[in-house]
């Protein structure tokens, strides 16, 4: 019976010999995914006076900022919602995003002391970063609910979707974290690339105004699968406005999984390399 | 016999060294491939990958056997910690391949993803996880962990408050209770202090007595290796030069390192030609070393300086003709400088010599661990602790006693 066990977990390292167990692997070593994002979580908001605040000073400022650009300066059409809402169910998942993105990007770099002396399915480190996001992100969801309760907003029966739409945001950040952060360990050209990307992809999300303001443009605007999110997010959250558009829809989602599958295609090609260019 | 619980073959790990700082930008990415698209293009012959080509490893085969520990040996560079590297699955060998059958924990440093900000508490199950611990392994060993590693009264102090001592030993803690059947183990005894050295070998040859636990162990501490290792293999730059029980390794180890006399050809600008330890004068306990060099200018006077190291690489004594001014120091193109220490005041043992040569006002030359030597010393102590805890010099002394009763 011991031999038996012992043929099923002889290992054979060599040359170019993608792990045949790597899925197997990576589910064995779950709890270590656990233990990294927990260490994220419990690391972050350390020797900070202000702690877990400022997931919500963050956001608060940027929305205040936005309702006054858009909403006043530019008048913008807000459709039924109050304009803070509006904007405030666009940053919902944008700051998801640009949290998981980022700390995703950056994840293997970070984690050097460990991709240097310790095997795992390298896989955990970004997947493990992503969890600080999706706690500033429950933050974040306290401050939405405070504001429905003050403009006497209750969300209809949509908001049960809200869950797919949460994932759709994470694919998308998930499949481009992957590809910056095995891109980062071979050339750490792209560390400069992460926030310009997140500057240039705010604005062409419509974070700050409803995508109805461009009515002619929708289905090349969903290529970026952001605007499949935050139009989810609006649907869901704002009494199915605006009204979502199954092409344009399945566009978003289509681009977030390709982005997600060359992503892995990617990181897995490359990570066999990572300890020896790290 | 039965198969091997690791067997090695033909193992070799190449690595580009780059001359320049860093090729790992994007920009020196691209002009490459842009180089090579046009050499494509224009048909020219492909060149050789820029950077010189170095096999840190090469042609490595050997067998361990279950509850075998193994000592793994060799200068800095020899190819220790790649080896480990790959068997641990964190690179990949270039040629070549090793099976593995058991599950494996190796132990590369002390302390892998320890984090300053969480309390010890925390670390523990934080580090075991990454050691490949399961959490209800960790929980069920804690009390054990926490112990062994005497920090009880700081659990829940952030680790950065730690002092040295205490960071180690909570580290070396959580990994002396790894269970896996095969462990590899780098270099880790070299940090904390000799009484939890001792402990954590004492910890470590436990186990695999009671467990039939397999080990590879890199080390530079050979006392430890020859304590707690029944085989050692010697690893000389990247290639195995030999295998076999680990006294035998050892004397090996040592063999083309006995080498009392080295010459080196003259430049055109000050150097040392030759060092030279006299055999008769070591015999009889005491090291006498000479410095020759040449000029091309008289130099006015030559400064030779030397220092000992033991045969890992710690310096213990030195003296230059600054510190201690020969009675006559002459100018000229050529001399030899002669240091001698009489009645050399070391422990058998095995040692390397560096010597360096300048003058007044500037360093010529310096030939690092150039020649070595082996000591064997007219002092015999029948029940001398081993040389990890006591050193390696053996200073003369005197004991008094006077009962206070």
């Amino acid at each position: 019976m011991s031999t038996a066990k012992n043929e099923n977990s002889e290992l054979i390292l060599e040359a170019g010999r993608a792990s045949r167990h790597y899925w197997a692997d990576l589910w064995r070593f779950r709890e270590l995914l656990g233990f990294l994002a927990w260490r994220d979580i419990k690391v972050r908001y350390k020797q900070t006076t202000l702690g877990v605040l400022w997931a919500l000073i963050q956001p608060a400022v940027t929305l205040a900022v936005f309702t006054f650009i858009f909403g006043k300066l530019a008048g913008m059409p807000a459709g039924h919602a109050p304009y803070p809402l509006l904007v405030l169910c666009g940053l919902l998942p944008w700051q998801l995003f640009a949290a998981a993105f980022s700390n995703a990007s950056g994840s293997l770099v970070a984690n050097t002391h460990l991709i240097s002396k310790v095997y795992f399915p390298r896989l955990i480190v970004p997947l493990s970063s992503v969890a600080v996001a999706l706690i500033d992100f429950a933050v974040v969801l306290v401050l939405l609910a405070l504001m429905c309760l003050w403009w006497q907003f209750a969300p209809d029966w949509r908001i049960v979707f809200l869950p797919l739409f949460v994932v759709l945001t994470l694919v998308t950040a998930i499949g481009t974290g992957l590809w910056l952060t095995a891109l980062t360990v071979k050339y750490r050209d792209f560390r400069f690339v992460v926030p310009f990307l997140l500057q240039v992809g705010l604005f062409l999300s419509p974070v700050g105004f409803s995508s109805t303001n461009l009515p002619n443009w929708r289905f090349i605007y969903s290529l970026n699968p952001m605007v499949g999110a935050i139009d989810g997010f609006r649907w869901c959250l704002l009494h199915g406005e605006p009204a979502l558009d199954p092409v344009n829809l399945a566009t978003s989602a289509g681009m977030a999984l390709l982005l997600l599958a060359t992503g892995l295609w990617y990181f897995r090609r490359t990570e066999r390399t990572f300890a020896d260019i790290i | 016999m039965s198969t091997p619980v690791i067997s090695v073959r033909g193992l070799g790990k190449r690595y580009y060294l780059s001359h320049q700082q860093r090729s790992d930008t994007l920009r020196d990415s691209l002009t490459h491939r842009a180089r090579g698209l046009w050499r494509r293009v224009t048909g020219s012959a492909a060149t050789a990958p820029e950077g010189e080509e170095f096999w840190a490893l090469r042609d490595v085969s050997f067998d361990v056997h279950q509850g075998d520990v193994i000592g793994i040996i060799g200068r800095n560079g020899a190819g220790k910690s790649t080896l480990l590297k790959i068997l641990s699955r964190i690179t990949e060998p270039t040629t070549g391949r090793a099976t593995i059958r058991g599950r494996v924990a190796s132990l590369l440093e002390v302390g892998t993803g320890f984090h300053p900000e969480l309390s010890g508490r925390e670390n523990i199950f934080l580090n075991g996880a990454i050691l490949g611990m399961s959490r209800a392994e960790i929980t069920r060993k804690f009390d054990e962990i926490v112990a062994f590693a005497e920090v009880e009264r700081f659990l829940d102090t952030q680790v950065k408050h730690y002092s040295s001592g205490m960071y180690v030993r909570l580290a070396f803690s959580v990994a002396a209770h790894l269970e896996p059947e095969i462990l590899i183990v780098d270099e880790v005894l070299a940090v904390g202090d000799a009484q939890f050295q001792k402990k954590c070998l004492g910890k470590m040859s436990e186990v695999t007595r009671e467990s039939g636990r397999t080990i590879l162990f890199v080390s530079h501490n050979l006392e430890a290796l020859r304590a707690i290792c029944q085989t050692g293999v010697l690893l000389e730059s990247g290639r195995i030069k030999a295998t076999g029980p680990i006294q035998d390794v050892i004397t090996q180890y040592h063999s083309p390192l006995s080498e009392l006399t080295i010459d080196y050809p003259a430049a055109d600008k000050p150097a040392i030609t030759r060092i030279a330890i006299d055999p008769v004068r070591l015999a009889a306990g005491d090291l006498v070393i000479h410095v020759s060099y040449q000029s091309p200018e008289p130099l006015r006077p030559a400064i030779a300086g030397i220092v000992v190291s033991s045969f890992d690489g710690r310096p213990l004594f030195g003296a230059n003709m600054r510190t201690h001014p020969p009675a006559e120091a002459l100018p000229g193109r050529a001399g030899v400088c002669t240091l001698e220490f009489p009645q050399l005041a070391v422990h058998s043992g095995n040692f390397t010599v560096s010597a360096w040569l300048g003058d007044k006002g500037q360093d010529y030359d310096a030939k690092l661990e150039a020649v070595s030597f082996t000591f064997v010393s007219p002092r015999h102590y029948p029940n001398r602790p081993p040389l990890h805890v006591i050193g390696p010099v053996d200073l003369p002394c005197r004991w008094t006693m006077r009962p206070t009763n």
